[in-house]
């Protein structure tokens, strides 16, 4: 398929990779003519539901749809679970091993599906990463450094839930609050609701934060799946159209 | 911090990790305490990723992260908790064999740096300086198996392992040679007799030893 079919077909014009900081040398200046949209927020909030709602809608209409998250490379994805059980690792560890299996996705899933035209939907990106690295104390520098090469994706929502409601959704789906999602290793609080809540505030606060240099959306998670989903399918087809119009 | 880091650097067959495991036998003997610790080894990390590099799956982000991961696991668990503690920590390798590794591979040398931020600066960086073909005889003299990226395979330098180690090796002492001088190494002739360079390390290390070590060493005036 020629250039011109491409772009008259799908809207979808030949556009070279964007990277946040240094990128490496042998990404820089590929071509990509998929397009690349994020979903962040915190666990509970919604985010997988909303991208299997998301999915079907999207190639019901044509599109091409890659999922991508975090903690899914092949590489160590398995590995950062089995090391975050045993409660071993320091943090700056856990954060390079992130950016790892993050690099892998990236290079292995993210990028290629962009050069082959598909629409990818992350589960979660780098700003989760970098929000949690700043409330145990990582500085922003080093973390927006370390992330340099990631690819800056065309949208990037965030589901906004209010802790107090966050937390109620934790317990419908797991019945439990999980470790790490609860920030115990940063000892906020013996008692683990308050330090759920505590943890929650203090990463909404980073992405209140980064909304600015990163251009997030943010979405009010506080209403029904429909509602979000409407709301954010709105703004995914304003988004493609403007493409088609251009 | 009251522990000192001492660092030896250089390529493959340079003669550093002899040196430097005399050096540890020496402290121990002089009830000094020491630790030593080697690049690319923590068991943790080695684990995850001995996968990864067996299928050559690694690519120079994921190569350069995995080690970055592997060297802070060290540091956060090891080499900074004893080096306040008091230790004499003897690393073999440090943050330098990533620079100069990544560099080679295309990482660029800002966002290498950065990464490692978070350690500490040497008291002294011996840098064993060898001509390329003394450290490569000495390594490949064996006929070894070379692995994928030791030998520098993922470069595409050359299809014989053992021709590529050698382009792959000089890149690297390339790497070094800058390295030398902005980070202030201290230079070590490779070349020399083993007996000879232990005897310079020994007399740089002991000016790091408290006072009383050296005082000790004397046999007492009647």
């Amino acid at each position: 398929m020629n250039y011109r079919a491409i772009r008259s077909l799908k809207g979808k014009e030949q556009r070279k990779t964007v990277f946040y900081g240094h990128a490496i040398p042998y990404l820089e200046n590929i071509e990509i003519k998929g397009r690349f949209i994020v979903i962040e927020g915190p666990d509970a909030s919604g985010r997988s539901t909303q991208i299997e709602l998301l999915w079907p809608k999207l190639e019901a209409d044509g599109h091409a749809v890659l999922n991508a998250g975090l903690r899914r490379s092949e590489l160590i994805g398995q590995g950062i679970l089995e090391a975050k059980r045993n409660f071993v690792l320091g943090r700056r560890t856990i954060s390079l091993f992130y950016a790892a299996d993050f690099a892998d996705q990236l290079e292995n899933k993210i990028i290629p599906g962009l050069r082959a035209g598909y629409i990818v939907l992350s589960d979660r990106y780098i700003y989760t990463l970098m929000a949690r690295e700043a409330v145990r104390g990582i500085s922003s520098s080093w973390s927006r450094n370390l992330y340099g090469f990631a690819l800056r994706p065309d949208i990037v929502f965030y589901l906004d839930v209010d802790p107090n409601e966050l937390v109620h959704r934790v317990f419908k789906k797991n019945s439990y609050l999980d470790y790490y999602e609860s920030g115990t290793d940063l000892r906020l609080s013996d008692n683990m609701l308050e330090s759920f809540i505590m943890y929650q505030k203090l990463l909404k606060k980073e992405f209140v934060r980064m909304q600015k240099r990163y251009n997030i959306v943010s979405i009010n998670g506080n209403r029904s799946v429909s509602e979000i989903n409407e709301d954010l399918q709105k703004r995914i087809y304003d988004y493609l159209q403007n493409l088609q119009n251009y | 911090m009251k522990g000192k880091l001492v660092v030896v650097e250089g390529i493959d067959g340079s003669g550093k990790s002899t040196q430097l495991r005399l050096l540890e036998k020496w402290l121990i003997s002089r009830n000094v305490p020491v630790f030593f610790t080697e690049w690319n080894s923590s068991e943790t990390v080695k684990q995850i990723t001995k996968k990864g590099k067996k299928n050559g799956q690694l690519t120079p982000i994921t190569f350069s992260l995995l080690h970055a991961t592997d060297f802070a696991d060290r540091y956060e668990r090891n080499i900074l908790p004893l080096l306040h503690a008091g230790y004499i920590v003897l690393a073999d390798r440090y943050v330098y064999t990533a620079y100069a590794r990544d560099i080679v591979r295309g990482c660029n040398p800002n966002w290498v740096k950065k990464i490692y931020e978070f350690a500490i600066r040497p008291e002294i960086v011996f840098y064993f300086k060898v001509p390329i073909d003394t450290a490569v005889d000495r390594i490949l003299s064996g006929r070894p198996r070379l692995k994928h990226y030791e030998a520098g395979m993922d470069l595409n330098l050359s299809n014989d392992p053992y021709e590529s180690y050698r382009i792959f090796q000089s890149r690297i002492i390339e790497q070094y040679e800058y390295l030398s001088v902005s980070e202030n190494f201290t230079i070590v002739d490779g070349t020399m007799e083993i007996e000879e360079s232990q005897r310079f390390l020994r007399s740089i290390v002991m000016k790091l030893l408290p006072l009383n070590f050296a005082k000790n060493r004397r046999p007492k005036r009647p």
